[in-house]
């Protein structure tokens, strides 16, 4: 394992360069292709790519040889003057993975946002390429920033790139969405400056390993903590502040759902688990990180049933997030640590940021397959989905990969991280969260059985396909998802703390136990809350259904319920109260670890 | 009562009505007018913390207002990319709201979604 905060970090480490170039190569790739104008935007893009992608092996390269955390001071000025950019293990596996997506996003976007010879120059393709790679750039700067204004400055960097995809198109509602997102984020980042600013007040240092070492809890810190906490879960979209994600998510081009989905969440994310876990891991205490994975419960619970209940497929895995970003936050109570009353670094957090990469991997998939099918049948309503996996197999082969990776299948990444955590449940001694988190599959599951029955069900007539969809386009879908099936089979254990438990017994019969359950469960949960339409009639699910009649009009009704809550939940006012709310309820949960 | 202190009640005063603002203004304009009351009063803060970080002889400690100048350059362009967006929203719709949003609801009795 790769530590992750030095003592001895106020010298610049060889390879440190490689840092520089990781933030510089994205950004000079957005210059010129400013510059270059409209034609040539796309294949600087495209040239970048391959670049960034080769950067980011080479850190993770370099710091698999060296065991140690990348380090470069800019300008050669040490903390707490200057600024350093520091790479631990975390930052090189995210920064490898997003290189990953970026580019299947860049071979998968091809066809959508090309300006080919002789066709007028149009304002989508130029914004989108540039936006990529200013999402990409901003990215790799969260990651290696090492202090927590230069953090600031790469969210709000992510965010101001991010939100222009949402409305590509220049349609009514996305730009609604897109304008409600801005908005939504813009108070979010104001809560966390207005944390780190106590903080400077009260250490006079931003630095993150500087910080660690000075903090403690007194008042300033504990609001800070708090107003910074719930500022990025604002950013995040965790329940229930998550009024801007469904529209913004469900309404951008596929190539940039995909994106925002598998990666720009995950950039506030990552700033929480900084913030937790390196700059006050001794400060949040037990109840607070109750607090968090308890809105992380919730969204699970919360986001899937609404899921289940969507019409339309993009929507489906829009609310899919939000269960899955719901997920995540489960690994904050696992890693603490009783004895030291301090979040350990341990399984728990590698399990976190395992289904985080697996989550961003086989999320990017899940967009893309349902792009391609919606280019391909010109709607993605999944009552309409019949003979789909006939039309474009390999694109509901891609939906089913990254679903199937999702639900836990070994050797999956999300199999890895469950392992994990479950077995940090175990030791810790919290076996609700072991609870929730099979609940986790088991929803997801639910899902993936709904959409699949749909697309895998014969058509009332011959589908015919609107566009041809190249075979790129569908490898890319198809290559992300079968990354995340098998990411847990990487050699983690030389940047994530913990190791690996080793796998027993035939992987094929594992495979089947791990994924039989949950799949069952899903397929009920698929029937009882799902939107069938008439084709229940023919299905053999038909007969279940029918048998399941009353209990499947309680699941409406609550399904319903859920619903409106979720309706009220997305006004302004509700969101915005629930923001207060929470940041008192952090700030109260942290003062008794005092 | 010193400067200090002043500036801080005005600081304090800026913030909470911008969050209020934010919250409540249901028109994205005044949101972002809200928006930016709120920054104001969070560098009032910054400038606040520069001055209490000044009692070892200096005039003032020169690191907030470096992070206050990028700080005001990040608002300006948020505030820059959210007028833009609200331009192209009241040019496609001709009114500038965020309330007419239909929630993608698509609940059994939402036909119109």
């Amino acid at each position: 394992m790769i530590p992750h905060s030095d003592p001895v970090l106020e010298a610049a480490t060889t390879g440190g360069s490689l840092l520089v170039l990781a933030l510089v190569v994205p950004l000079v790739g957005v210059l010129l292709a400013f510059a270059a104008g409209g034609r040539q935007v796309e294949r600087i893009a495209l040239a970048t790519m391959p670049l960034g992608l080769a950067i980011a092996v080479a850190i993770a390269v370099v710091m698999g040889q060296t065991r140690a955390p990348l380090v470069y001071l800019l300008g050669a000025w040490a903390p707490p003057l200057g600024v350093a950019l520091r790479a631990d293990g975390l930052s090189a596996v995210m920064m490898a993975i997003t290189a990953l997506v970026i580019c299947a996003i860049g071979v998968f976007a091809h066809a959508d946002f090309r300006t080919p010879a002789g066709s007028l120059e149009a304002r989508a393709p130029f914004a989108f390429w540039i936006l990529l790679l200013a999402i990409w750039g901003a990215l790799n700067t969260v990651f290696l920033a090492g202090d927590l204004f230069t953090l600031y400055v790469a969210l709000e960097l992510v965010t101001f790139a991010a939100v222009p995809l949402v409305c590509l198109d220049g349609r009514a509602e996305t730009l609604q969405a897109a304008l409600r997102y801005l908005l939504f984020a813009l108070l979010g980042s104001v809560l966390y400056l207005v944390g780190t600013v106590l903080l400077y007040g009260a250490y006079g240092t931003l630095d993150i390993v500087l910080l660690s070492r000075r903090v403690h809890p007194d008042a300033a810190t504990l609001v800070a903590a708090a107003l910074m906490t719930v500022g990025l879960l604002a950013k995040t979209a965790v329940f229930p502040l998550h009024l801007w994600l469904p529209p913004a998510h469900a309404g951008a081009p596929a190539a940039g759902s995909a994106v925002l989905s598998a990666l720009v969440v995950k950039a506030s994310f990552f700033i929480v688990v900084r913030l937790w876990f390196d700059v006050m891991p001794g400060l949040p205490g037990f109840t607070a990180a109750q607090l968090l994975a308890g809105l992380g419960g919730a969204a699970i619970a919360f986001g899937s049933i609404v899921a289940l209940r969507q019409e339309r497929l993009k929507l489906l895995i829009a609310y899919s997030t939000l269960a899955q970003i719901g997920y995540l936050f489960l690994m904050f109570p696992l890693a603490f640590n009783a004895g030291s009353a301090q979040l350990e670094s341990g399984g728990a957090l590698t399990g976190g940021l395992l289904q985080t990469i697996s989550h961003a991997t086989a999320k990017a998939a899940m967009f893309m397959a349902a792009g391609l099918i919606y280019a391909g049948l010109g709607h993605d309503r999944i009552t309409g989905l019949g003979g789909v996996a006939r039309a474009l197999p390999l694109s509901v082969l891609a939906f089913a990969a990254g679903g199937v990776a999702l639900v836990g299948v070994p050797p999956s990444g999300a199999y890895l991280a469950k392992e994990l955590l479950l077995q940090a449940a175990g030791e810790t001694e919290q076996w609700w969260w072991a609870a929730v988190i099979q609940a986790g599959g088991i929803f997801t599951a639910g899902y993936l059985v709904l959409v699949l029955a749909h697309a895998l069900a014969p058509a009332d007539e011959p589908v015919t396909l609107q566009v041809r969809v190249p075979w790129t386009r569908e490898a890319a879908a198809l290559a992300l998802a079968l990354c995340s099936l098998v990411l847990g089979l990487a050699p983690w254990e030389a940047y994530l703390p913990a190791s690996r438990a080793a796998p027993s017994g035939p992987l094929v019969l594992k495979a089947f136990a791990a994924a039989f359950w949950p799949i069952v469960g899903g397929a009920v949960l698929a029937v009882l809350l799902g939107r069938w339409g008439k084709r229940l009639a023919c299905a053999p699910a038909g007969f279940l259904v029918a048998t399941a009649g009353p209990l499947r009009r309680a699941a409406d009704v609550v399904g319903r319920i859920i619903e409106r809550a979720d309706g009220t939940l997305r006004q302004w006012p509700a969101a915005g109260l629930s923001l207060l709310v929470l940041a008192i309820l952090f700030g109260a949960a942290m003062l008794p670890a005092r | 009562m010193s400067a200090v202190t002043i500036f801080g009640l005005c600081a304090a005063a800026a913030v909470g009505l911008g969050l209020y603002g934010l919250i409540t203004n249901p028109q994205p304009l005044r949101k972002i007018l809200a928006f930016n009351l709120l920054g104001s009063g969070v560098f009032l803060v910054f400038g606040v913390v520069a001055r209490r970080g000044a009692a070892s002889g200096f005039g003032g400690d020169p690191v907030p207002q470096a992070l206050v100048i990028t700080g005001i350059v990040v608002a300006f362009s948020a505030t820059a990319l959210a007028v833009a967006l609200l331009l192209r929203l009241f040019q496609a719709t001709g009114s500038a709201t965020l309330r007419a949003e239909a929630p993608p609801r698509t609940g059994s009795d939402a036909t119109a979604a």
